[in-house]
């Protein structure tokens, strides 16, 4: 197979990251939360800077002609923060599409047309109803041969969870570990859309109970509350509710620029040195159902580019859209070998103090998954970790080398980025 | 009419209202595509040929969902009702999404990856909305019907 691994023509560094805090906002457009976001990064950028110096904008976003019926959405987000006559493009790759468009900034850079480029995502999802949510986000599987099978995007990560427990012997119990670790996480994230711990959830459902004179549940801990049906509902067996990430509405964006005018930014850029993005056929076509090849060989090239490896990333920010996604993804990235990776969320090996973090912003699951914005957000993490302003949720020690790992569909597409701090 | 229908969706369909399940081949690779490819993605030959499968293979992957979309949901099915939708590996080495029909929905665990598989042709609609899909169903369970 041939993908390019060339390398940059020259260096790019992130110099400045925000996002809106995650959420259902009745009231809110796209444009509000991108403008809360623009807000969030203008205030990262430790020397200052007149917005009036960006030269381009890419926007991830995947299908605000369904959400809220915004069709040509990136000179809107351009308008709405004051950046046209500026050319502005709009990436679509699925839930893919905000990391897409990060890539897109980077080698816009790269390609010496570019010193400033603005590179966002944003969704708005809690408009429609949830079937409806449901429909659209099935747009992004094939609907000639996948979705009148039936499948739905729980289901598709769901039958991969079946055929994985099938393979390595997992139970939708080491799942559950993945849903507890990302909560315990996210609770330290003021952004985030369900920012509490299981165990803090399942307290507030009883007192909750008390307080309406209803029957108190009698979970004894919270695995009794994930295993509850009523609590904890069944989406696509083995998946349930606390399998899947939430519906979100949300912004993200970033300040991209050449690495030889960091210094007139911060003292304290995050160098992007590895991209590598791949494609795959729809699931069924796949010869392993356990595994994404996309991920598989975008994380390739991300190395290659960067000339690191797995095992020299210290945190990670991974697509787990379900549960049974982020185990996979462990596996895919080359961090644990293949049928390795949910016994490390059991066994602690990815929480926040584990030799191995993932998701220290909560993931997908806690933090919220606005999908276009989402692969932009998982940058806005990796720009507080690296330089130690993520607060209580703060990973010990230098990083020095990280990654982010964005997923389109059920692995169609999958971008991946490598930063490293100098 | 084999021969000369477009390596379509239109024409898979089309193929499934007379119950068959038709993949393409490439005669220069000889390797086999479903759903039917129109190029191939090994040799990227541009001359396939229509070829119908023997229905058989076994369950590779499944899942039994309680929150539908919209069009499932008009079927009747519902976090009451859910229904198993899977892959199959055919007997010809290839993969397809199908429905999964004949196994209890409501007790997925029981449902066991590898089971024998037999295609199944769904008709629904009426008039120019009646469409087929495609299905499959355990294959003693058919045999076991089929002796009735």
């Amino acid at each position: 197979m041939v993908i390019g691994s060339k390398s940059l023509s020259r260096g790019v560094a992130m110099v400045g990251a925000g996002m809106c805090k995650f959420g259902a906002f009745p009231d809110k457009t796209s444009r509000d939360v991108f403008v809360e976001a623009f807000k969030d990064m203008r205030q990262s950028v430790d020397k200052g800077f007149d917005p009036e110096a960006i030269e381009t904008l890419y926007i991830g976003n995947y299908s605000s002609d369904l959400f809220e019926g915004q069709g040509h959405t990136a000179p809107i987000m351009a308008d709405s923060v004051g950046l046209t006559p500026r050319p502005a493009v709009r990436v679509e790759d699925a839930c893919a599409s905000g990391g897409v468009a990060l890539r897109q900034g980077i080698m816009a850079i790269a390609s010496g047309l570019y010193d400033i480029v603005l590179a966002g995502g944003v969704e708005r999802m809690t408009k429609l109803p949830t079937a409806q949510v449901t429909d659209t986000l099935g747009t992004a599987g094939d609907i000639l041969y996948e979705i009148p099978a039936g499948f739905t995007f729980p289901g598709f990560y769901a039958a991969m969870a079946t055929a994985y427990m099938h393979k390595y012997g997992m139970t939708p119990e080491h799942l559950m570990h993945v849903a507890i670790k990302n909560h315990n996480n996210g609770a330290l994230n003021p952004k985030a859309q369900f920012g509490v711990t299981i165990p803090a959830w399942m307290q507030g459902r009883i007192e909750a109970a008390k307080k309406k004179n209803k029957p108190v549940p009698t979970w004894k801990d919270e695995w009794e509350f994930l295993h509850d049906d009523a609590a904890n509902p069944m989406v696509a067996w083995p998946l349930r509710l606390f399998d899947c990430s939430p519906i979100t509405d949300g912004a993200a964006c970033v300040l991209l620029v050449a690495q030889e005018r960091a210094r007139e930014f911060t003292d304290n850029p995050v160098y992007l040195v590895g991209s590598g993005q791949a494609s795959d056929v729809a699931l069924h076509d796949r010869d392993d159902l356990t595994a994404i090849r996309a991920a598989q060989i975008a994380s390739q090239r991300a190395y290659e580019m960067a000339g690191v490896k797995a095992s020299d990333i210290r945190i990670a920010e991974v697509h787990d859209c379900f549960t049974i996604a982020e185990v996979i993804a462990t596996e895919d990235l080359g961090f644990f070998k293949p049928g390795e990776g949910f016994r490390m969320a059991e066994d602690g090996v990815t929480a926040r103090e584990g030799a191995r973090p993932v998701n220290t912003s909560g993931g997908l699951k806690s933090k919220g998954h606005p999908v276009g914005a989402s692969g932009v957000a998982q940058a806005v993490e990796i720009w507080k970790q690296m330089r130690g302003q993520a607060g209580e949720r703060q990973v010990k020690g230098d990083i020095p080398l990280a990654l982010t790992h964005n997923v389109g569909a059920t692995g169609s597409t999958c971008v991946v980025h490598i930063y490293e701090r100098r | 009419m084999m021969a000369t229908l477009p390596f379509t969706a239109a024409s898979f369909n089309r193929f499934l209202n007379e119950k068959k399940l038709m993949a393409s081949r490439c005669p220069q690779c000889d390797a086999l595509y479903l759903p039917p490819r129109a190029i191939c993605p090994k040799c990227h030959g541009d001359q396939l040929e229509w070829v119908e499968t023997a229905g058989q293979g076994k369950l590779a992957a499944f899942t039994s969902i309680y929150v539908g979309p919209t069009a499932m949901n008009a079927e009747g099915y519902s976090r009451e009702n859910p229904y198993v939708t899977g892959i199959v590996e055919l007997t010809e080495g290839v993969k397809i999404s199908a429905r999964i029909i004949g196994v209890d929905a409501k007790n997925p665990a029981a449902i066991k990856i590898g089971t024998l598989m037999t295609v199944e042709f769904l008709e629904r609609g009426e008039g120019e909305a009646r469409r087929t899909f495609l299905a499959f169903e355990p294959a003693n369970q058919k045999q076991a019907v089929g002796s009735q």
